[in-house]
């Protein structure tokens, strides 16, 4: 066991703490700037799996923000009397507990979403984002830091499951929600739900995020001369 | 036999763990950007995913029959243990491989892969031999799919690239080409 050796209010003397900020920003980072999908790149693999049709994309990335919050909180509280050596064990532990918890709660109440997600629920466990946050941030600040940092990385993963599973959906069977709405004139591209359009929808959202950061980059270049 | 075979077969190519059902993305995408890497990084996982097959087996027949909603958290710390284990023993007999492998060998813990193997052997209700078919072809799979993303990216590496694709963009629709080469392998399972 680390012996707690300071007091509540030293956050600074973390080694490796994340540097003091207010509490929105920690809620806003996530949502954008270091959103977990597109920018970290964390999580990959539910955001690519479940994401062809918005039902499922926005329940896993709900069921995600759940686990995430939760765990987060949790390992927030319990940080000082995790011991350094069994940190790791400890969080994942801590996090297959909230799984199975949401895990059983989907599939007693929408057991056809709880059904299509199949294995995916479960392997929420192993989603690099949820250890990632607990590693680097709620395992060394307060417990409403880490509640707020836990809140917004869930919000930025269900934006960007929701972004990636509506283009899919859309294009791929012209419908949104499971409900028809391109009419049936729309040929479907069949490649965007399969497993190709999910790298392929990611890969065009990345290279449009590039294209418009290396126009932006210009643009200040050309301000700046 | 024939059984057997077609697992076998259907993992390596139809199904592949890491283009066909996204599984084990983050090694996918994070350290291949060297073939030798790809090699070694796919060796240690169909090692750790023979094992593991070898351990849900264990469980399922003798202690999660009776205690179904322990099977998130009974497979992860059995992963995780068996990860431990594996990487001790191997430096105490191996420390050639052990040195080769290297930082790999404990972030297989949190590899997808793993634990969705475990999951589907579980769905699937494979027995003893299925299982351990069934990981050796999602460990080749595996391995193969990282050798054929290492190579590429080693080509796009001295490509004249544009601008807004020297990131991660152009990565991802070179995979979408390869997951759209293998659904080719598609058909072979209807006849």
């Amino acid at each position: 066991m680390t012996a707690p050796t300071t007091t509540v209010s030293t956050e600074a003397f973390v080694p490796g703490a994340p540097p003091a900020a207010p509490l929105w920003s920690d809620m806003a980072r996530g949502i954008a700037r270091e959103n977990p999908v597109f920018v970290q790149m964390l999580g990959l693999c539910p955001a690519m799996a479940v994401s062809n049709m918005l039902t499922n994309g926005l329940a896993m990335g709900i069921a995600t923000t759940f686990v995430l919050t939760a765990s987060s909180f949790m390992i927030s509280i319990l940080r000082r009397y995790i011991a350094t050596e069994v940190r790791i064990t400890a969080y994942v532990l801590t996090i297959a507990t909230f799984v199975t918890v949401a895990d059983l709660i989907l599939a007693a109440t929408f057991p056809v979403i709880s059904e299509a997600l199949g294995p995916f629920v479960p392997l929420i466990v192993v989603n690099c984002l949820i250890l990632g946050r607990a590693e680097a941030f709620a395992s060394k600040v307060r417990p409403v830091r880490a509640l707020a940092d836990a809140l917004g990385m869930g919000a930025g993963f269900t934006l960007a499951l929701s972004t990636l599973s509506t283009i899919r959906e859309l294009l791929g069977s012209g419908s949104l929600f499971g409900f028809n709405v391109l009419g049936p004139a729309f040929e479907p591209w069949v490649v965007m739900v399969m497993p190709a359009g999910g790298f392929l929808t990611l890969g065009l959202v990345l290279l449009l995020m590039g294209w418009y950061g290396t126009l932006k980059a210009q643009r200040a270049k050309a301000a700046a001369a | 036999m024939n059984n057997l075979a077609w697992i076998f077969l259907s993992t390596v190519l139809v199904n592949n763990f890491t283009l066909a059902m996204f599984l084990g993305l983050c090694p996918f995408f994070g350290v291949t950007s060297k073939v030798g890497n790809a090699w070694r990084l796919g060796a240690a996982n169909t090692f750790v995913l023979l094992i593991t097959a070898i351990s849900v087996w264990l469980l399922n027949t003798f202690v999660l029959a009776r205690t179904p909603y322990l099977r998130t958290i009974a497979f992860i710390v059995v992963i995780a243990s068996t990860v431990q284990i594996v990487e001790m023993v191997i430096k105490k007999f191996v420390p050639v491989l052990f040195r080769e492998l290297g930082i790999y060998l404990p972030l297989i813990t949190t590899n997808c892969a793993i634990l969705g193997l475990a999951l589907f052997q579980t769905s699937r209700g494979y027995g003893f031999a299925e299982g351990l078919v069934f990981a050796l072809g999602a460990g080749l799979g595996l391995t193969l799919a990282l050798i054929l993303m290492g190579s590429i990216r080693e080509r796009i590496e001295v490509a004249d690239v544009p601008a807004m694709a020297r990131g991660m963009g152009l990565v991802l629709v070179v995979a979408s080409c390869l997951s759209m080469a293998f659904m080719g392998f598609a058909g072979m399972g209807t006849s």
